[in-house]
């Protein structure tokens, strides 16, 4: 029986083994060193903030994998003999394979800065990173002050998590205003302003030079690159994006560039070796999307597709139309289709944007200049539906036609007071004016 | 370090009271605390003053409260430590209100003459006399541990409704779900039973928003005598519980699923919706749980149909010209509805039923009509082995006393707020049967937004793994789901909504979720 280990118990090595199981009855082993079972990586901020148990993130109960004979290994992989096809584990054991999935996810990015490998000094991105949280931060006693560095997503639910807990945090973002590389101004502006309601001291354009040690090896203070303002802090928290976490595989015949580098079929160079998720890197860009895509959904979507594949139908992983969703504090956010920020915006693309005089909910609309064709829309503070956007996307439609319509894409909850009226009318003024 | 790091006794200290929130408590503690001197007996010189008194601190303490809690923060959700703090993470404090409350209950059912109510010929005492200038200014009669019970459990639902409203203050759904359970506890529950008293105290006490089988004794001898006699209004009375479970019922949970009933009207459904908040996230999500959920609340039904049938049947008559309604006849219509709905769900939705649905239901059925079979030949008066007697007291006191108030209720910080709805109602049972089958009612899924991280199921206070469905992009439709809306109000990416649509496409599993390539989601899907 063919066995496919997949290394990374993470949402695209998960929905791989899934799949794969629902397709055919292969050996199936899923290699992990971060956790005894499957969890949201998305859910760890909750378990910090009290919100849930560490074991409410587990989507699936203990006695799943065995009842779909899905065999766990808790080890972590040194390195892969790909010529024998042998994995081989840091606890000393091997493991041979036929089929072999790379789905180890990311870490987060560390640019050198001095200090970052202090204690008290981490990222938000797997489990242990949690545990450590819970050392240098658990309470606003022993942690006086947290910096967070790093104005993304991870960067803002670290915030809201230290803040949960009333810890006072500074938070440095690179850029002139919140994730402005990706929102456009009229929304990355009202999460400024959302940020700073919630006591959060928000300072913009604003870089770490160093972090400063105390005598026990523990971060003491960071002083700020622009002032040389000193800030004393007993937790810095590293959020400024993540990247491949592929160093394993520095030895190995396996090529690799940010990423592990895949063809659109998610193979690498060598033959029946895969790699799928964060860690994955395509040879050439698919549509506007990057080559690496740290993202929950892509993750899932090419664990879908693979499955096709090792179970003997060969299948391309072409993504349908982008979409995305995240929280900032108390303001949630869609996006469907492309809205670009400032970042690698394309000359074509406009924008219609309203703002709701609460400031805690504004849509922007991109369209094509010249056609008007619909491109794509954030949503922040109004539920919009995944699946109406996807089909006004496909069948190419226009704004007005958007606009028209933007109450059948409604998803908030029944009795939620509607906006379609005031955005229609805004949308009428804007036009006539210009 | 070690991998096993418990949360629960996580070193998170913020989320302690504040000063102002510890005030309040203590108004609020104080108001519960003389009820407490009067359960022991004290004399209060002015007994109206004393019971104002009380109960004004305990709304005003609660209150000011809830305002301290949630009124200088943002709109949105609360949940913050809930799971490190005692009262609502299994704690201390959690355990000795449940024991408290167990206790209460206990009391309650089994032992009123603690709580002061009079015996034969005498005055009421300690608590149950506290109430007395309340009941006599709302019905002009001394109270009754009843009445002292739904007094406070009316309270209860106030000014926890109150504190709930403003903790989803960013919710209208939530909002106006609360108002609605608030208003049909104080009008349908406390007030007007009352006043129908005052208007003609033949009637019997009838809270109309509580239907058979909820309310399992609506059809006893006692109360149809009471009905009858009462003349038109309490023949239309009698002629509305009839209806209520058989017309009104099923429309609107047709329309509009159970929650138009579990969460909008039901008084059970308010208490846990308000006072019980603080538990949802108690229930139990297993698979396991699920199976014993199924298997106890469809028996309870079994067994109150059961006992409603033999209860009936042994105060019917046997002479066809004195009243159409007889012995026979009675058990003839019983037997011919019972099959017909067997019959119905078999002929139509055979294939939505999962495999121990099938045996339960072919089983009870058997069972019975083997059971009406059995008298029909015997002739002996006990209808179904036992006595109607029998049946209708060991109803009452397992489920009626034990399963509903003193499980239900006393056991909130342990099991979680909807222990009796989710293992005991028999209304829910029933209301649950037509929600998964002939409802359009469902809670949808949007597309391939979900994360899995969980905030759903946790907070399901039916114990539903909400993010099983919500992970594969498909609709929740469950017997047991109350449509409070909290799924739906936790999740951090607006993937779920509950809605009434149409009933075609409603149940729809996905293999591929949507976002992914549109060739390998038809392929795959519509396999």
């Amino acid at each position: 029986m063919e066995h496919i280990a997949i290394i990374g118990n993470g949402i695209s090595g998960v929905t791989l083994a899934r799949h794969i199981r629902k397709l055919s009855d292969k050996k199936i082993t899923i290699i992990s060193a971060e956790s005894d079972y499957f969890f949201s990586r998305t859910a760890l901020m909750y378990v910090y903030m009290g919100h849930m148990k560490f074991e409410h993130t587990q989507p699936y109960e203990n006695w799943f994998w065995k009842k779909n004979n899905i065999d766990l290994k808790k080890g972590y992989v040194n390195s892969i003999d790909t010529d024998n096809k042998t994995l081989h584990f840091a606890e000393g054991d091997q493991m041979s394979y036929d089929k072999l999935v790379i789905a180890t996810g990311s870490k987060p990015n560390k640019f050198g800065w001095p200090g970052e490998d202090l204690k008290g000094v981490q990222g938000l991105y797997s489990k242990q990173d949690l545990e450590n949280l819970e050392i240098y931060a658990p309470n606003n006693k022993v942690c006086k002050r947290a910096v967070i560095v790093g104005g993304g997503l991870i960067g803002i639910e670290l915030a809201e998590m230290l803040n949960s807990r009333n810890i006072p945090v500074t938070f440095l973002v690179r850029e002139s205003s919140f994730w402005n590389s990706v929102l456009p101004e009229g929304e990355s502006q009202m999460i400024n302003r959302h940020i700073k309601n919630h006591h959060i001291d928000l300072r913009l354009s604003t870089n770490l030079k160093e972090i400063i040690s105390d005598d026990n090896g523990k971060v003491k203070s960071i002083i700020i690159e622009e002032t040389g303002e000193e800030i004393p802090c007993d937790f810095v928290g590293l959020t400024a994006g993540v990247s491949p976490n592929i160093s394993f595989l520095k030895e190995s015949k396996i090529e690799t560039n940010k990423g592990v580098l895949v063809n659109r079929f998610l193979e690498t160079n060598i033959k029946d070796i895969y790699a799928i998720g964060d860690c994955a890197e395509q040879r050439e860009a698919i549509g506007n999307r990057r080559p690496v895509e740290a993202v929950w959904y892509t993750g899932r979507m090419m664990g879908e597709t693979l499955a096709q594949t090792i179970c003997g139908n060969k299948t391309e992983y072409k993504p349908g139309h982008w979409f995305n969703s995240a929280k900032f504090l108390d303001i949630e956010y869609q996006t469907y289709g492309w809205v670009h920020g400032k970042k690698g915006k394309p000359d074509y693309e406009s924008h219609f944007h309203w703002k709701h005089e609460d400031d805690t909910k504004c849509i922007t609309i991109a369209y094509h200049r010249d056609t008007n064709e619909f491109l794509g829309i954030n949503t922040f503070g109004i539920r919009l539906r995944h699946e109406v956007f996807n089909k006004w996307l496909t069948e190419k439609r226009d704004l007005d036609y958007v606009i028209n319509h933007l109450e059948t894409a409604n998803f908030d909850p029944e009795f939620y007071k509607r906006f379609e009226n005031e955005i229609k009318a805004s949308y009428n003024n804007t036009l006539q004016t210009n | 370090m070690s991998l096993k790091l418990n949360y629960s006794m996580s070193l998170a200290n913020s989320y302690g009271l504040t000063k102002t929130q510890k005030i309040a408590s203590a108004v609020g503690m104080l108001g519960l605390f003389i009820l407490g001197l009067a359960l022991f007996n004290v004399q209060f010189p002015n007994k109206a003053m004393t019971l104002t008194f009380a109960l004004t601190l305990m709304f005003i303490g609660t209150i000011w409260f809830s305002n301290s809690l949630y009124l200088d923060k943002s709109k949105g959700i609360k949940n913050d430590g809930v799971w490190f703090k005692s009262l609502s993470a299994r704690g201390l404090i959690g355990w000795l209100i449940g024991v408290v409350l167990t206790l209460f209950y206990i009391v309650l059912y089994f032992y009123p003459q603690y709580l002061g109510l009079a015996q034969k010929g005498e005055e009421n005492t300690g608590l149950v006399a506290l109430f007395d200038p309340l009941s006599q200014l709302l019905s002009g009669r001394n109270a009754s541990q009843w009445f002292v019970y739904g007094t406070l459990y009316t309270v209860a639902i106030l000014v926890f409704g109150y504190k709930f409203i403003l903790k989803y203050r960013h919710n209208r759904y939530e909002q106006i779900r609360t108002i609605s359970v608030m208003f049909f506890q104080l009008a349908f529950a406390f007030l007007i039973p009352e006043f129908m008293y005052v208007m003609n105290n033949d009637l019997p006490y009838y809270d109309l928003k509580n239907i058979w089988p909820l309310n399992y004794y609506n059809f006893e001898s006692y109360r149809i005598k009471a009905f009858i006699s009462a003349g038109n209004i309490g023949l239309a009375m009698l002629i509305f519980g009839i209806v209520s479970i058989f017309v009104i019922t099923p429309i609107l949970t047709y329309k509009y699923g159970k929650r138009w009933y579990c969460s909008w009207v039901c008084g059970c459904g308010a208490l846990a919706e308000t006072a019980g908040d603080n538990f949802r996230q108690l229930s139990d999500k297993s698979q396991f749980a699920w199976k014993v959920e199924r298997w106890v609340i469809h028996s309870v039904l079994v067994f109150v149909v059961l006992m409603t049938t033999a209860v009936i049947h042994s105060y019917l008559g046997n002479d066809t010209s004195k009243y159409w309604l007889t012995k026979s006849s009675f058990l003839i219509l019983v037997a011919s509805f019972l099959t017909l709905i067997f019959v119905g769900t078999f002929l139509f939705k055979r294939e939505e039923l999962a495999k121990d649905a099938k045996y339960g239901a072919i089983g009870y059925f058997v069972i019975i009509m083997s059971l009406f079979v059995l008298h029909y030949f015997s002739k002996d008066n006990s209808l179904f082995l036992f006595k109607s007697e029998s049946l209708r007291k060991s109803y009452g006191f397992l489920i009626g006393s034990i399963f509903s108030g003193v499980i239900g209720t006393g056991f909130y910080p342990i099991f979680g707020s909807r222990v009796w709805c989710r293992f005991g109602c028999p209304m829910a049972a029933i209301l649950g049967f037509q929600q998964r089958l002939f409802s359009k009612f469902r809670i949808t899924t949007n597309g391939g937004q979900c994360i899995s991280c969980g905030n759903c199921s946790t907070y399901c206070e039916m114990g539903i793994d909400v993010r099983a469905y919500a992970q594969k992009g498909e609709n929740i439709v469950r017997s047991s789901c109350v449509g409070c809306g909290i799924c739906s109000a936790v999740c951090p990416r607006g993937v779920l909504k509950l809605e009434n649509e149409s009933m075609k496409g409603r149940i729809n599993p996905n293999e591929i979720l949507l976002g992914n390539d549109v060739d390998l989601m038809d392929l795959i899907n519509n396999k």
